[in-house]
């Protein structure tokens, strides 16, 4: 049963990873993706493919090299490679993914798992205590204040009918 | 009229460095029981209405500067660079804010403002409010010093006095931009308040939890003006810039959004303080961040940190606002660790899948959205910093980790109310998931029958893929809210005889905080869904001559005409264009260029014609220089009216959330058969 689940696994991950393999085969995709991979350097800060200002001197003459280097049938890495040394590393419209750059595609992913993972923490801390405080109070009612009873009572209210959101 | 103005920025100086420093030593002689020459409360109540007079100061700088652009006073520095004789009316009001000077002094303006609605409430709770309107006039002190001393809107032109001025920027002579920058700064200002409470009421360490009520309507309100002021940026953006697209995670559009966030993140939790005393550390930073996060946006806008493509006035500002933030910051911290204790949580979360813990884990998200945004936005100045070579984090970086975060909040937000309180039980989420699940998987079969897959010829599109997980997701929230709404209607309406209709009016009376934040997030899902639209946005450029066509989508675009107009403000030339659809003439777009006659700069005015289901959205991108024909580009994007609605519905959400509740004793008055209705587990949001 285990071995079955497992092959149902590995065939979805073989899937989804074919699926995000397919490499863009048609000329005009791949022109629009690489013109949005980049930014126009005539300091509009617009993305290649967007920037349409009335007089762009760059825009144009950069689409042109784009037409021309896709034609010549040159990678898409290599493409970027080309424009990153013919126009600086801001011609790219976002961080690449080696060196220091990386970091920037780590960054929020980690703060986000950190942080999923110190709530959930917390939250389990945190009904253990509540579920310590249940108990001793059901052992010993007197550890009940008023001041808790009047607390429970007001939650109950506030939770019930006009309890708010 | 400049001396006039300058005199009265200084008085503004004078009463509002009074209000802080006697208003401040006033709280302490009262915390201390020190005794003085003067009553604590009678000094207290002059720091009180020096603040208030620091308004009418304030406003009469204000008035001083609109006055002297509707005179053309062009010996004033600010007005010469942002104004000329020929600029229509409303837009001499946004000469204003068109540059850093006026900017600041509308900041000031409105924080003037608040505080004067401030200070007139004060009976409400007087300690509250002194503490509050001294932090306030702490704020203040910081605008007039910057608009006395850095950057002062009166400064008179060294030389000879033009005979015009070099008129308004022509991205901002727009109908919008009368409007959508003090929505902004109402919104950025506005945070001042809340946080002026949670910081006062920190310090007096305020029993219980009446300031969140007392600051629940400046906060909601608040947050209101600035999500307005997002949208109409938006749609500015969307019907100026001339790009098709409305959102392009620009550092001004980010320092706006930042704020917006840990705002929401607040509203939400401040729940949490409210109905069962948690999270009282975590409120507090929340709207101390909120209100750090509007400086640092502008210290990172106005102060030149990052280039913008709409930062219409950069200086150097930037070292008093960091100064001044290290300062706030430093304030909140000792202030904190002084009176931490008084923020011990009266109850602790009892389980992971309740409401409470719905709610901490949509602030976790809302606050990892703002960290993700302060992350690109900072990203090129700490790569200069560490590399040696500055880089773009631009719209590819943000879709990539924005947009998961962002649908992953539109989950929660179907999810949280529909689960209880404390904790719940397997049967219970089986029981209120099993429509939101169904509707979900059907939004995706339809999405495929349309056409909406991930797979956009042959290949995976992330575009398609995060568009369908939008669809989906909408679908399920918008079942899981109306089933909500439906539910409690349905017991109302069987019990007054009433119909369902009426049953879910008075629903909503009888909590409107509830139901007017489901409206809310009705809304959200409109817009998210106007978002995804975008995925399938398509574009065509054309050089049209007389009687050429071009074709987008269903419609077909033929060019009738081009022609001239000029008046004492611009020159411009527009194409006409006649718009056919299955052979029929429907209508014709007039897209234009203009050129500015003061500023000699040009500017695109785009031709939209929208529809619920897309906009054709048609630019005219001037001539070719060879043939002397019309470059048109034609977009047609999906959807994208959804987005306005969308903000149409959160903003009557936050209106009905707005309006106080019927309470037991009105609603039997005006509902007599509600009272017997056992109302509890409708409302409790399944359990």
């Amino acid at each position: 049963m285990r071995s079955r689940w497992m092959k149902v696994a590995q065939a979805t991950a073989l899937a989804v990873a074919v699926c995000f393999s397919m490499g863009a085969t048609d000329s005009n995709a791949r022109y629009y993706d690489l013109n949005h991979r980049m930014m126009c350097t005539c300091g509009c800060a617009q993305l290649l493919g967007e920037c349409n200002h009335v007089g762009c001197t760059q825009s144009g003459e950069e689409l042109t090299l784009l037409r021309t280097d896709i034609a010549s049938g040159m990678g898409d890495k290599e493409i970027l490679a080309a424009f990153s040394t013919k126009y600086g590393a801001t011609v790219l419209a976002a961080p690449g993914t080696h060196g220091f750059d990386l970091v920037a595609w780590i960054a929020p992913f980690a703060v986000f798992a950190a942080a999923l993972l110190g709530t959930i923490l917390l939250i389990k801390r945190w009904s253990g205590l509540s579920a310590l405080k249940a108990e001793a109070a059901a052992a010993n009612p007197q550890l009940e204040t008023p001041a808790d009873v009047e607390r429970r009572d007001r939650i109950r209210r506030e939770t019930g009918v006009d309890g708010g959101f | 009229m400049a001396a006039f103005g300058s005199f009265a920025l200084l008085i503004a100086l004078a009463l509002a460095a009074y209000n802080l420093l006697a208003g401040g030593f006033a709280l302490r002689l009262i915390a201390t029981g020190q005794p003085a020459r003067i009553s604590p409360e009678r000094l207290a109540d002059t720091a009180r209405r020096a603040g208030i007079a620091g308004f009418l100061a304030v406003t009469a700088a204000a008035f001083a500067l609109i006055w002297s652009v509707f005179t053309n006073d062009f010996s004033i520095a600010y007005i010469m660079e942002h104004s000329n004789r020929a600029l229509p009316g409303p837009y001499k009001f946004s000469a204003m804010w068109s540059g850093q000077e006026g900017s600041l002094l509308l900041w000031a303006w409105l924080l003037a403002a608040f505080g004067f609605v401030l200070r007139l409430r004060h009976k409400t709770d007087v300690k509250l409010y002194a503490y509050a309107g001294s932090i306030l006039a702490g704020v203040q002190v910081f605008f007039l010093l910057l608009l006395n001393f850095a950057a002062p809107p009166f400064a008179l032109l060294r030389g000879a006095i033009p005979d015009d001025g070099n008129g308004l920027n022509p991205l901002l002579q727009y109908p919008e931009m009368v409007i959508h920058p003090p929505m902004l700064y109402l919104g950025y200002v506005g945070f001042s308040v809340p946080f002026a409470f949670a910081l006062g009421a920190l310090m007096m360490r305020y029993p219980g939890e009446k300031w969140i009520k007392i600051t629940r309507v400046w906060t909601l309100v608040t947050w209101l003006f600035l999500t307005a002021g997002i949208f109409l940026g938006m749609h500015w953006a969307y019907a100026v810039l001339g790009w098709g697209g409305y959102w392009g995670w620009d550092p001004v559009e980010n320092a706006s959004f930042m704020p917006w966030l840990t705002g929401t993140a607040f509203l939400h939790s401040v729940m949490m303080q409210e109905k069962k005393g948690m999270m009282k550390s975590w409120n507090v930073w929340l709207i101390f961040s909120t209100f750090l996060l509007t400086l640092l946006g502008t210290t990172l806008t106005r102060g030149g940190l990052v280039s913008s493509v709409h930062a219409f006035a950069q200086s150097s500002i930037s070292t008093w606002f960091i100064v001044f933030m290290g300062i706030v910051l430093a304030v909140c911290i000792f202030t904190y660790i002084l009176h931490r204790d008084h923020l011990k949580s009266e109850q602790h979360m009892e389980s992971l899948v309740s409401r409470e813990s719905s709610f901490l884990f949509n602030n976790l998200v809302l606050l990892t959205a703002c960290f993700v945004i302060l992350w690109g936005t900072l990203f090129p100045i700490l790569s200069e910093y560490v590399q040696g070579t500055k880089v773009t984090v631009g719209a590819p970086f943000y879709n990539r980790v924005a947009i998961p975060i962002g649908l992953f909040l539109l989950f929660l937000t179907g999810v949280g109310p529909l689960l209880p309180w404390r904790s719940t039980s397997l049967k219970s989420i089986k029981r209120n998931f099993v429509l939101p699940v169904i509707a979900l998987w059907a939004a995706v079969i339809v999405c495929f029958a349309v056409g909406v897959n991930p797979w956009k010829g042959g290949q995976f599109s992330s575009g398609n893929f995060y568009a369908l997980v939008a669809f989906a997701v909408s679908a399920a929230v918008m079942t899981a809210i109306t089933s909500e709404f439906l539910r409690g209607a349905g017991v109302i309406s069987r019990q007054t005889g009433r119909n369902l209709a009426v049953g879910m009016w008075l629903l909503t009376r009888r909590n409107t905080r509830r139901y007017g934040g489901y409206i809310i997030h009705i809304g959200v899902v409109i817009v998210v869904v106007g978002l995804a639209g975008a995925a399938f946005n398509t574009t065509q450029e054309q050089e049209l001559g007389l009687h050429d066509h071009m074709t987008i989508g269903p419609y077909t675009l033929e060019q009738v005409g081009a022609t001239q107009d000029s008046n004492l403000n611009y020159n411009s030339e527009y194409a006409m264009l006649d718009v056919y659809r299955d052979g029929k003439k429907q209508f014709q777009m007039t897209p234009e260029k203009r050129v500015y006659l003061a500023s000699q700069q040009p500017q695109t005015m785009v031709a939209i014609h929208s529809l619920p289901s897309w906009d054709l959205y048609v630019v005219y991108e001037g001539t070719n220089p060879d043939s002397g024909q019309p470059i048109i580009k034609a977009f047609l994007n999906p959807l994208v009216g959804w987005i306005w609605a969308g903000l149409v519905i959160i903003i009557w959400g936050t209106f009905i959330a707005l309006v106080p509740s019927l309470t037991p004793q009105t609603a039997s008055l005006r509902v007599p058969a509600v009272r017997t209705i056992p109302t509890e587990p409708v409302l409790k949001g399944g359990d």
